[in-house]
């Protein structure tokens, strides 16, 4: 009897999922950071003027949508018309077949006027597999009132060394302010997503052009060394557990004296809504090391691309078009103001003049794009691209691994070396297993 | 009193759930043994290939396996510890006559109500954040500085969580275990002049030994497969101070998409917990043959 | 009460047991006033007295649709727990009944359908969900969820069902009473708060049941658990609203637990009386 119910059931959903198809109903998976919170907002403006399309939203959390989409994507589920994912996932799923070229966005569509950076990392042969939504690299937040206060003056171009003293002098352990503010949290996309970037600046790489890991190498001592320390002399309590999230808090709140991080996080400490320092930041692009050539080649966007599963391919361009596109920024714009239109993908953005007026970091965070380069993270040549990741698949696992580690030295419970001699035998063991060292 | 006629109908009575489960096992467990005879990870469909038991050497390579599986086990006896302890005073304190006897018990038993991912959550960021939650403001009241849960107790700090979350279970079994006590045979003994420590030794301890045996059986079942909470709150670090088994095999499955490595993962968990379970028979399953 | 008890001790147990009682019940508290403050009010340290503002629910509503996930979480849990009693009544009230050496091993070997761990299955069961066409809908899940909990459910039932003494079972053949006369008349009466509390238990585990519900949903049958992990961390703060969304997502079940406490309580026993 079970049997029976078991195969009725099954065929009743497949013939829910027939008629739905009919009906033209795009399901999009998407992230629920605010930007993309707001789009879900607007989407009656979409249907509006595309009566025949319906809507379906899946928001979730970033880490169960990634899961979730991969899944779907490589057992080939099917359930998605368009997914939101990064720039690490779009060049190794379109290797895969997995996503559809967008060649359907329309002629208005302009994609030169894309950010060369953003769209060389979406682009596999020249064609765009997924289209930009929201950019970011990274730069340095600086508390002012904080510098001025203690007599320094933020350069044009800082040097950690720079950094390093200017937190420490403005470490405040009796009013609770912490002169430096980094992740310190576990996850390839947390904590090691700064580390990397650190490293790249320091002059360090993952892998050399064997696959062989570097962390016994001297620019991955240096790199993570000096996180810790600065995280011991200047760091908040608790940083070991802290990610974007947790330093956006305390530095809305006040508490940090600097904070290196996405550049997109610029349009929430600048807002006074949320931001008790809102009038009080600075912003200045990311450090390098004394000698080295290089801003850490911080990239990050979140896409939207059609799985080759989907049915309803004409209809999912159509609304990443839409998405996408110089009108929605503009709608945008209209609606909630230009301090809250998604950053980081079009040129034509930073050169209109309502925008600049309405966001004070626009320029250095145009500065901090054009300063990253994913092809080439740091000095040393590498066999991957990927400035604070690396764009292959088992980067995943590995980044955490590793950020375990990592993230133990921070709260003091190993010692750089001991962390990194681990992170060194992991690494080689997963890359010898994935086959990259024969 | 069983007769031939019984007994088939007994059997024909069981069937239903005996196939459903035995389906239920079988096919994902076979599944489960096939792939992890397999080099298969899911970003890269195209290379697979047979591994032998290299997927099970690689797993339990892993440097983090053996603390991983101490680990399981602090994390199941720390949360029974905690249960079973706390459960059964809770239990007896609820049952002394006192004031709003109802809606103690509501309040105590509202934790089971709760999502694990919920608890974990409110936990993480309300009650154990270094900064905003409420320890950090007892303790900066008391001029104290602040503890760093999940990063100076990581394993701690989630037996913690879990072992909040099942309180009430073992709470209620015991209670309901403690109510059944005869009112005549507690009485007697105090006429006898047993205070309450005696009474407690003598009479109420054997008396819940039935209660406990089903408690730590149900929750160690439940334990052994916690990772939500360590997820949300500690990714299993700092270093691998809070990855239990488990955790393991989800990272390595679903963070490495180790299709072979997860699937091997799972086959040693599963003996393990077997093994668990022979021995949690052996210790504690005669209390249940009465 | 038989027990003598004077006024003074009352009022001792009393206090501690009610210490006690809010200390345990204080994150649940907290998390609902939290809900209550603005996301400022929410970080700004410790206090118990909101500002009583309800935009946190108000934005939670607009952002996602509170009503679809909760009716899904109803359906899946209410049917799944229907299901599952549907195949466990007999079962147990064979094993109670008609006892022979295996039961007990077969109790065993149902418990330990459990151990293994979902991740680890979670691709074989996503291609079984696929093939069968069974990805987000409400009949796969239901499925899903009768089959994780129907080694409690028998267990549960099982336990207590042997608490009927069998001696009723024999008068009543005695009598001349058939096999279902016996069922309909003597047994179900007996066997109905063990029934009750089981499904209220049930209830909550798969109400509370946050792996399969949201890697196997997408839109139709997400019930709580995946509306709850559209508001876990997004960018910006998000304690106040994460706390409004947690309230809602525990309160339907967190009032029903409230209500039918005294029928979960005398069936969950799980044959730890004797």
């Amino acid at each position: 009897m079970t049997l029976k119910t078991f195969l009725l059931g099954a065929c009743s959903a497949l013939a829910f999922v027939a008629t739905t198809a009919s009906a033209e109903t795009l399901t999009i998976a998407t992230v629920n950071n605010g930007d993309m919170v707001r789009m879900q907002g607007l989407t009656a403006e979409f249907t509006k003027a595309n009566p025949d399309i319906q809507v379906n939203w899946v928001t979730l959390e970033e880490n169960v949508l990634r899961e979730r989409v991969t899944t779907d994507i490589a057992a080939n589920g099917g359930q998605y018309d368009i997914v939101t994912i990064g720039n690490y996932e779009v060049p190794i799923w379109a290797k895969q077949n997995w996503l559809l070229p967008l060649d359907g966005l329309g002629d208005k569509y302009d994609m030169d006027d894309l950010l060369p950076a953003i769209r060389g990392g979406l682009s596999v042969d020249s064609k765009l597999y997924a289209a930009p939504f929201y950019g970011e690299s990274a730069m340095i937040m600086y508390r002012k009132d904080l510098f001025e206060k203690a007599g320094l003056k933020m350069p044009e171009s800082p040097t950690w060394e720079f950094i390093a003293d200017a937190a420490k002098k403005i470490t405040d352990r009796g009013n609770d302010v912490s002169g430096m503010c980094l992740r310190g949290k576990a996850g390839w996309g947390e904590n090691m997503a700064f580390v990397s970037a650190l490293n790249n600046s320091f002059g360090g790489r993952w892998f050399d052009e064997n696959w062989k890991p570097q962390f016994d190498q001297p620019e991955w001592k240096a790199s993570l060394q000096f996180y810790a320390d600065l995280m011991k002399d200047s760091g908040p309590s608790g940083a070991s557990s802290n990610g974007f999230n947790e330093n956006l808090t305390l530095f809305q709140q006040g508490k940090c004296g600097m904070w290196i991080d996405a550049t997109v996080a610029a349009s929430f400490v600048s807002n006074p809504k949320d931001s008790k320092v809102a009038d009080k930041v600075g912003y200045a692009i990311f450090p390098t090391k004394e000698g080295v050539a290089n801003h850490g080649n911080w990239l990050w966007s979140w896409n939207l691309a059609v799985p080759a599963s989907s049915q309803k391919a004409e209809a999912a361009q159509k609304f990443i078009s839409w998405a996408t596109s110089k009108e929605y920024t503009t709608l945008v714009a209209a609606k909630e103001g230009w301090a809250n239109v998604p950053p980081g993908t079009r040129t034509s953005l930073y050169k209109n003049a309502d925008y600049q007026k309405a966001a004070a970091f626009a320029a250095p965070t145009l500065a901090a794009m054009d300063a990253a380069d994913i092809t080439k993270p740091t000095i040393k040549p590498v066999p991957y691209t990927g400035g604070q990741f690396v764009a292959i698949p088992e980067f995943q696992a590995l980044g955490t691994t590793v950020g375990q580690l990592f993230s133990a030295v921070i709260a003091g419970q190993s010692t750089v070396d001991d962390a990194l001699a681990a992170a060194q035998a992991t690494a080689t063991r997963d890359m010898t297993r994935a086959g990259y060292i024969k | 009193m069983a007769t031939q006629n019984t007994r088939t109908l007994a059997r024909l009575m069981m069937a239903p759930s005996v196939v459903v489960l035995l389906i239920w096992m079988a096919v994902p467990l076979a599944m489960t043994l096939y792939y992890s005879f397999q080099n298969y990870n899911l970003l890269t469909p195209q290379n697979v290939s047979f591994a032998g038991f290299f997927n099970y050497q690689y797993f339990y390579t892993d440097p983090a396996f053996f603390q991983s599986i101490w680990n399981t086990l602090l994390l199941v006896l720390g949360v029974l510890a905690i249960t079973v302890i706390g459960g059964t005073a809770i239990a007896l304190l609820i049952d002394q006559p006192i004031f709003g006897q109802g809606i103690v018990r509501i309040l105590v038993i509202s934790p089971f109500f709760v999502m694990p991912p919920v608890a974990a959550l409110i936990w993480k960021n309300m009650i154990m954040h270094p900064g905003y939650g409420v320890f950090a403001d007892i303790a900066k009241f008391f001029g104290v500085q602040p503890i760093d849960w999940f990063a100076q107790y990581p394993l701690f700090s989630v037996i913690i969580i879990v072992a909040w979350q099942w309180l009430p279970f073992a709470t209620l079994i015991l209670l309901t275990a403690l109510q059944s006590l005869d009112s005549e045979q507690r009485e007697a003994a105090e006429m006898d002049g047993a205070n309450f420590f005696n009474r407690f030794i003598y009479l109420t301890i054997p008396h819940l030994s039935r209660a406990v045996t089903v408690v730590i059986l149900i929750q160690t079942i439940f334990l052994l497969g916690i990772y939500a909470e360590i997820l949300v709150t500690t990714n299993g670090g700092p270093g691998y101070a809070s990855t239990n088994l488990t955790f393991l095999i989800y990272r390595t499955a679903r963070l490495g998409y180790d299709v072979g490595g997860g699937a091997a993962g799972g086959i040693i968990a599963v003996v393990l917990a077997n093994i668990v379970a022979i021995f949690l028979m052996r210790a504690v399953g005669k209390n249940l043959d009465k | 009460m038989a027990r003598s008890v004077t006024t003074g001790a009352k009022i001792g147990w009393s206090i501690a047991a009610w210490v006690v009682a809010l200390l345990i019940f204080f994150p649940i508290l907290y998390a609902v006033i939290t809900s209550l403050k603005t996301e400022q009010e929410a970080i700004a340290g410790f206090s118990l007295i909101p500002s009583g503002t309800f935009e946190n629910y108000i934005t939670v509503q607009t952002q996602r649709d509170y009503f679809k996930p909760f009716m899904n979480s109803v359906i899946l849990s209410v049917g799944s727990t229907i299901l599952a009693l549907i195949i466990a009544i007999p079962s147990a009230w064979a094993m109670a009944f008609a006892p022979t050496k295996r039961t007990k091993d077969i109790l065993m070997w149902m418990l330990s359908t459990k151990m293994m761990p979902s991740v680890a299955v979670l691709l074989p069961i996503f291609i079984i969900f696929r093939t069968f066409g069974l990805l987000d809908s409400r009949v796969g899940l239901t499925i899903m969820l009768t089959l994780i909990n129907l080694p409690i459910v028998v267990w549960m039932l099982y336990t207590y069902f042997r608490e009927i003494p069998g001696e009723i079972l024999e008068a009543a053949r005695m009598d001349g009473a058939s096999l279902w006369k016996e069922i309909v008349y003597v047994l179900t009466p007996m066997a109905i708060p063990g029934i009750a509390s089981t499904l209220l238990l049930n209830i909550i585990l798969a109400w509370n049941e946050a792996f399969w519900t949201i890697q196997l949903t997408t839109t139709n049958a997400a019930p709580l658990t995946a509306f709850i992990a559209s508001f876990s961390s997004p960018q910006g703060l998000f304690w106040a609203k994460l706390s409004a969304a947690s309230t809602m997502a525990i309160a339907p079940i967190l009032i029903l637990g409230w209500f039918s406490q005294k029928q979960l309580v005398r069936g969950l026993t799980f044959g730890a009386v004797k």
